[in-house]
């Protein structure tokens, strides 16, 4: 009974959010009567000519949504363009995959697809009645390979450095990641899921360590802002909620459904309560690693759009000066919210797994 | 709002590359790091254990050492106690031996005097006897020749001898 209701819970929340970003990019064309094709490309011929006409006014809007979005092309500087190969699925075309420099023509249109610029880029089939998946290597994507590749790379080093230097005192990178490794599991894993910890010791190192590489390889100028986007730390969210449901005990779900020290009146409240508050939990994790890596994206933006704001090259000194300030603070904050994430799992894992469950009905 | 949209591709790609990573550094990391780690904190483990161990027993080994030197002071000092009784003993041993052969010597020596006095007084006697007898020999060769007064002697101890 309970692994059933366990079950169709998860799939539900799967399902939910899988097809909220697809539901969503459906509506938004069909919101007004006419032709969703025309108005895109009013839109985007719009931008355009406002990006033309005023080519010496400065949008700093514009270019801090162009930055921290998702793009189909890795734009390392103006005009240093890495095209990425966009992959589209439809039920009729099947699959198709071309380089995104072919978007680059006047009308931004390639084999009946359109590319539209708005605050974040999405293709969209000229034919409205189509219905297309993305799956492109976006630069979110691309970014992503390169800190999976990194993160192979390293820790594969570290484990092999293990068993080459078995009984000596650990040396270089596998140091540096040792402490890492040991915060996670001895101050973050260990107090909060309690006995049993090892069984998710591997995902929490992964999920902090791949926060942690994302969150740092953002920092650099011309680096995707991928933990800043709500698709992967919606994922990331997911994948912990599954994780809890899957694994959660008797007393979890009684807690739920019957929490313990709360009147029989209240319970008509108390359960709608526990209630969203199970969908709470993964929801703040979601929002809190998207919401503060994207601003610190936009203060880091917003700064050095104050040197073309004032058109002043006497303020960049003054604004750099303030730019590497937070800098600073934004490496901090790579920690932090790698950090934050991986221990309010292991909370919300531990939660659902520990057995005696009379102390903490106080939440 | 597009900041708010999840992207459907961002999703799968995400799904893909972050369950890979899992399963892959599960595998190939987190186990040889974790198994080396507890390795390494069970052999700092034993060691600590091993230096305690050894502590421990250095401990004991030196209150040993303490006990015995304790042993040793205790057997000393009976010792020198005793060699002091015996000495002491046989101190008064002799001198009591030596009291008592002086007083023996004093006896034999009283004894020897004493003898040597009942010689002397004996010989003393014959002498006197012996002078008495010549002088008695002379006084009476030189009564005999006159008549009367032998006869006065004779008389008196003719007297004296009725009286005894």
């Amino acid at each position: 009974m309970l692994t059933y209701i366990r079950r169709i819970s998860t799939y539900f929340f799967v399902a939910a959010s899988l097809s909220f970003s697809a539901v969503y990019a459906d509506d938004q064309p069909d919101h007004d009567g006419h032709s969703g094709a025309d108005k895109i490309n009013e839109t985007e011929h719009a931008i355009e000519n406002n990006l033309e006409a005023h080519e010496e006014e400065f949008n700093i809007g514009q270019m801090i949504m162009h930055h921290i979005a998702d793009s189909h092309e890795w734009e390392f500087a103006h005009g240093v363009v890495l095209p990425l190969p966009v992959i589209l699925y439809s039920q009729d075309r099947g699959l198709e995959v071309f380089s995104s420099a072919n978007f680059h023509n006047e009308h931004h249109e390639y084999n009946g697809y359109h590319l539209v610029h708005g605050d974040a880029e999405t293709i969209e089939p000229v034919d409205q009645s189509r219905t297309v998946y993305d799956f492109s290597i976006t630069k979110n994507v691309a970014s992503m390979f390169i800190s999976a590749i990194l993160l192979l790379l390293i820790f594969t080093s570290v484990a092999k450095s293990y068993s080459t230097r078995q009984g000596k005192a650990p040396k270089g990178l596998q140091s540096a990641m040792e402490v890492l490794i040991l915060f996670i599991r001895d101050e973050v894993v260990k107090p909060n899921i309690g006995p049993g910890y090892q069984k998710y010791l591997p995902y929490m190192l992964t999920l902090f360590f791949f926060i942690l590489i994302n969150n740092l390889l953002g920092l650099l100028p011309g680096a995707a802002n991928v933990t800043g986007n709500i698709a992967i730390t919606m994922t990331l969210a997911v994948i912990t909620f599954i994780i809890v449901h899957i694994n959660s005990n008797k007393h979890y779900w009684m807690h739920l459904v019957k929490p313990t020290g709360v009147p029989v009146a209240l319970l008509p409240i108390m359960i709608p309560v526990e209630i969203v508050g199970v969908f709470m939990k993964p929801f703040s994790l979601m929002i809190r690693l998207f919401a503060n890596m994207t601003a610190g994206h936009i203060i880091l933006l917003s700064l050095f759009g104050l040197i073309f704001i004032f058109k002043s090259i006497a303020i960049a000194p003054v604004i750099s000066g303030f730019a590497l300030f937070m800098n600073f603070i934004e490496i901090m904050v790579a920690f932090i919210q790698a950090f934050i994430f991986t221990l309010l799992s292991s909370m919300y894992i531990g939660s659902a797994i520990e057995d005696h469950h009379e102390a903490d009905h106080g939440h | 709002m597009a900041l708010l949209t999840p992207a459907l591709g961002l999703i799968f790609w995400m799904l893909v590359v972050f369950l890979l990573l899992v399963f892959i550094l599960r595998k190939f990391a987190w186990k040889p790091i974790i198994d080396g780690l507890n390795a390494r904190e069970k052999e700092i483990q034993g060691a600590l254990d091993l230096a305690e161990q050894t502590k421990a027993e250095m401990a004991k080994m030196q209150s040993d050492n303490q006990k015995l030197i304790a042993e040793a002071n205790a057997a000393r000092d009976q010792i020198i106690r005793e060699a002091k009784e015996a000495s002491e003993r046989m101190i008064a041993e002799s001198k009591d031996k030596a009291i008592a052969e002086g007083q023996k010597m004093i006896d034999s020596a009283r004894e020897t005097i004493r003898n040597e006095q009942q010689a002397a007084i004996a010989t003393m006697k014959k002498e006197v006897a012996t002078l008495s007898l010549q002088i008695a020999e002379q006084v009476l060769r030189r009564e005999l020749s006159d008549k009367a007064s032998q006869e006065k002697l004779i008389a008196e101890l003719a007297s004296g001898a009725r009286l005894n």
